[in-house]
């Protein structure tokens, strides 16, 4: 299913002007992208570090993940050479091209072949190409994956399988390179979602998923692969999954993002501070499911008010289930409606993308919503 | 001298430049007037890479399926149960009287637990059965083939498979009860089996999706440099759903030691194969995909145990995927939900039921070696209906696995949110104990 658009666009020479930043689109060349990436601080317990874009961290989880362990093996389509995004650049090479491997151009066959990997007891890393084309597998992924232990009552499972694949707004990537389908994920029990906001994350988070014993969706966002540039541990870490991160700490209002939104969320609560005196708390969900609903009542707790912003579209995008749930928890403290501000009800548009982001703008306003409600 | 040295060799070395260029004009010429001549250049060759095609054709025609002659079925003895004699002798497998026993009790108890459970299932005891009727051999046939490590991934009608590994009666019949002795914990619909024990992956009503799975696992079984394979039974409806494409393909590409094993028995539900492909049936895809392919007679076990035991050898010594198509018929209606007279006429079934059975075949060729017969029969029938009731009964009798059996297994440990959950269940249920059926299940402890 991944279209011959996505071949053309995702050669290696044009991918560049897809993933960085500084070459854009004609359109978006006359504006600044949607967000300022804000680097992340390594934690000084997980050693010397090198700098290292998202694509690299990515490439060095992978490493790491088949040199720990020999059942490991990474399959999908265009990763033997190094995949049209480079993060498997010279694994086949170090492993083997039994271990890194073509699969055919099929998505249900890459999660299925991957489950049975799994179910197997090998250690399967899945790549879809891009999020867009993750639906085919949908159904391998809902009544499948996410039900193995379940339904066998525990006699077999695929906890060893992760699926990454590269999500979100991208520039200039339209309706099939630009999806954030995390929403449709969070609704079956049984598999993990996980979204990093940068390349610290990415590894971490990844080796998390790879080694958690449960089937694992982790989502990409493509537009970091070479924007993301910061300091990144060299060896072996991982950061836990289901737990969110206080990005910044604030009193008047919480914001809360995942992926690259959370930059757009950091930006904000500058923007906040110095325009409106508005003390802005930013937190990274990191999980999607099973979400950090503690860490997010908390921060409600203290500030009253709740901002939840993220690419995909509104209508039953996650944040409804966040307001809800804050909403059944922090009914007493809340303040003011909690505010979505999220992509529209429509498909990925092409030449409107700058009109659809949840940009800093729509954010700022909502904040001014909460803080005059 | 040195500069002489040099002119020589400068020469030489246009004499031999000169000889090659004259060499190649003559050769240029000669296909030119070839050329002239014929009109045509039948040397060229595709260079081509997406096949494996060697030549150019220069006259149109459309490959027409109709015109190829359709893929033999595969027999080894005929319906009276008589071993088929060819040129070079016959395809007796030669098996052992033991073994030829335990397959006619194994097909026999199976269709004797059919009839029970089907029965019970009328009578509202368990929600759901699917019986084997008339595709007991392919089961047996094909399990006897295999070894013990060598894993199965089955659609749901392969019971026969688990009855040949060993899987007991009280285990079949815990599962459709859904009781404390289940190993699944009451979680699936009946007839939804599985065993670790037995490397037999649980069931799933979701049609093919365990095809490019079970590719995925005979991978990881190559891999790890094991003497197994994977057998992966699916039906010929199955065969149309877009995992079974991406199975074969899979298969054959990455080189996976499975056998893809059809059973052919000509309807999905209510659809008849006429309205499934237009093709030759399901092996003639195979050779699409590259992958070695044969048609066998369901309703002979041998035919089919002889084709899975080659099968095997081209999995476990070549690392290959092979595909076994067996025809067969489907007897019984398609589950307990549906009434087959609907849609196929009942002289039609009893053809099959009355006239060619597997199991009524392999009891000829017992009797016909003198290893079977009329008292044999009834005792046997006896000693299995005994057997299979005391089961039933033992089944019946237990009670269902306890409620907070609902919120485990959804992840390796139970997360936060499910553990809330399952507290929140239990003081509900507690609240309003006389509103659920609590008497039928084990105590609610943690």
């Amino acid at each position: 299913m991944a279209s011959l658009a996505a071949k053309i666009l995702h050669r290696p020479n044009i991918f560049k002007v897809l993933g960085a930043n500084r070459v854009c689109h004609s359109l978006n060349s006359s504006k600044r992208t949607h967000f300022t990436y804000v680097p992340e601080v390594p934690k000084q317990e997980h050693g010397e570090t090198a700098k290292s874009n998202l694509v690299q961290s990515v490439n060095s989880a992978l490493d790491i993940a088949l040199g720990n362990d020999p059942t490991a093996v990474i399959l999908g389509e265009d990763v033997s050479f190094g995949g049209v995004f480079r993060c498997t650049v010279g694994l086949k090479d170090k492993y083997g091209a039994d271990r890194v491997f073509n699969t055919p151009l099929s998505e249900q066959g890459i999660v299925a072949f991957g489950i049975g990997l799994a179910v197997a007891g090998a250690t399967a890393v899945t790549e879809i190409q891009f999020a867009d084309y993750i639906f085919p597998a949908f159904d391998q992924i809902t009544n499948e994956a996410s039900k193995f232990r379940y339904r066998t009552g525990n006699l077999f499972d695929c906890g060893n399988l992760t699926i990454r694949t590269p999500c979100g707004a991208v520039g200039h990537g339209a309706l099939y390179h630009s999806q954030s389908p995390e929403a449709f994920f969070a609704h079956i029990p049984g598999i993990k979602v996980v979204i990093p906001r940068g390349s610290n994350q990415a590894k971490g988070l990844l080796l998390s998923c790879i080694r958690d014993e449960n089937p694992c969706v982790f989502f990409e966002p493509k537009i970091l692969y070479r924007s993301a540039i910061e300091e990144v541990p060299t060896g072996d870490y991982t950061i836990p999954l289901g737990k969110a991160e206080i990005v910044v700490e604030g009193s008047d209002v919480t914001l809360l993002g995942y992926g690259t939104q959370v930059h757009v969320l950091i930006e904000v609560a500058t923007m906040a501070k110095e325009q409106l005196g508005v003390s802005c708390e930013v937190i990274d969900l990191r999980t999607i499911l099973p979400y950090d609903i503690e860490t997010i009542c908390n921060s409600v707790i203290k500030t009253g008010r709740l901002v939840v912003s993220h690419e995909a579209p509104v209508t039953m995008g996650f944040a409804t289930e966040i307001a809800t749930a804050v909403q059944e928890e922090c009914f007493l403290n809340l303040e003011a409606p909690i505010q979505r501000v999220c992509g529209y009800d429509t498909p990925f548009a092409h030449v409107f993308e700058p009109f659809y982001m949840p940009d800093k703008w729509r954010v700022i306003e909502a904040i001014k919503r909460v803080v005059n409600f | 001298m040195m500069r002489r040295h040099l002119l020589l060799l400068s020469k030489n070395l246009q004499t031999v430049a000169n000889g090659r260029v004259q060499h190649c004009r003559r050769l240029h010429q000669s296909l030119v007037q070839k050329t002239a001549q014929t009109g045509d250049n039948h040397e060229e060759k595709p260079e081509y890479p997406g096949s494996k095609q060697l030549k150019f054709v220069h006259q149109l025609e459309l490959l027409d399926p109709d015109k190829e002659p359709g893929i033999p079925v595969y027999r080894v003895m005929d319906r009276k149960g008589k071993i088929v004699q060819h040129e070079g002798g016959n395809e007796d497998p030669n098996l052992d009287k033991d073994t030829v026993t335990k397959m006619y009790h194994d097909m026999t108890a199976l269709n004797t637990m059919d009839k029970i459970l089907y029965e019970s299932q009328r009578q509202g005891r368990i929600s759901f059965y699917m019986t084997n009727f008339g595709e007991e051999g392919t089961h047996i046939g094909s399990a006897a083939a295999l070894k013990p490590q060598d894993w199965v991934y089955g659609q749901y009608r392969e019971a026969g498979v688990l009855m040949w590994r060993g899987f007991t009666l009280d285990q079949f019949m815990d599962q459709c009860y859904g009781n404390s002795g289940d190993m699944g914990l009451g979680r699936q619909m009946p007839v939804h089996y599985g065993s670790k024990d037995l490397n037999f992956v649980t069931i799933s009503s979701t049609l093919a999706t365990q095809m490019p799975q079970a590719a995925g696992s005979a991978y990881a079984i190559k891999r790890s440099g094991k003497d197994a394979c994977v057998i992966c039974y699916f039906g010929e409806g199955a065969a149309s759903e877009g995992d079974a494409h991406a199975a074969f393909n899979f298969a054959a590409t990455l080189e996976c030691p499975i056998i893809f094993f059809c059973r052919n028995n000509h309807f999905a539900i209510s659809t008849p194969s006429s309205e499934q492909y237009k093709g030759d049936g399901i092996a003639s895809r195979g050779s699409g995909y590259g992958m070695r392919t044969i048609r066998v007679d369901g309703n002979d076990v041998f035919a089919t145990y002889n084709a899975v035991r080659a099968a095997r050898d081209v999995c476990v010594k070549e690392q290959k995927p092979v595909l076994i198509e067996a025809m067969t018929y489907r007897v019984g209606h398609h589950s307990t939900s549906d009434d087959s007279s609907a849609y196929r006429s009942v002289d039609e079934v009893s053809y099959w039921d009355k006239q060619d059975t597997p199991i009524a075949r392999l009891r000829q060729y017992m009797v016909n070696k003198g290893w079977w017969d009329d008292d044999a029969e009834l005792a046997w029938k006896n000693e299995s209906r005994i057997r299979v009731m005391k089961a039933f009964e033992r089944a019946e009798a237990k009670k269902k696995p306890n409620p907070m059996l609902l919120f485990t297994d959804v992840y390796k440990d139970m997360e936060p949110h499910i553990l809330k959950q399952q507290q929140q269940m239990k003081e509900h249920v507690m609240k309003y104990k006389d509103k659920y059926p609590l008497d039928k299940y084990e105590k609610m402890t943690d």
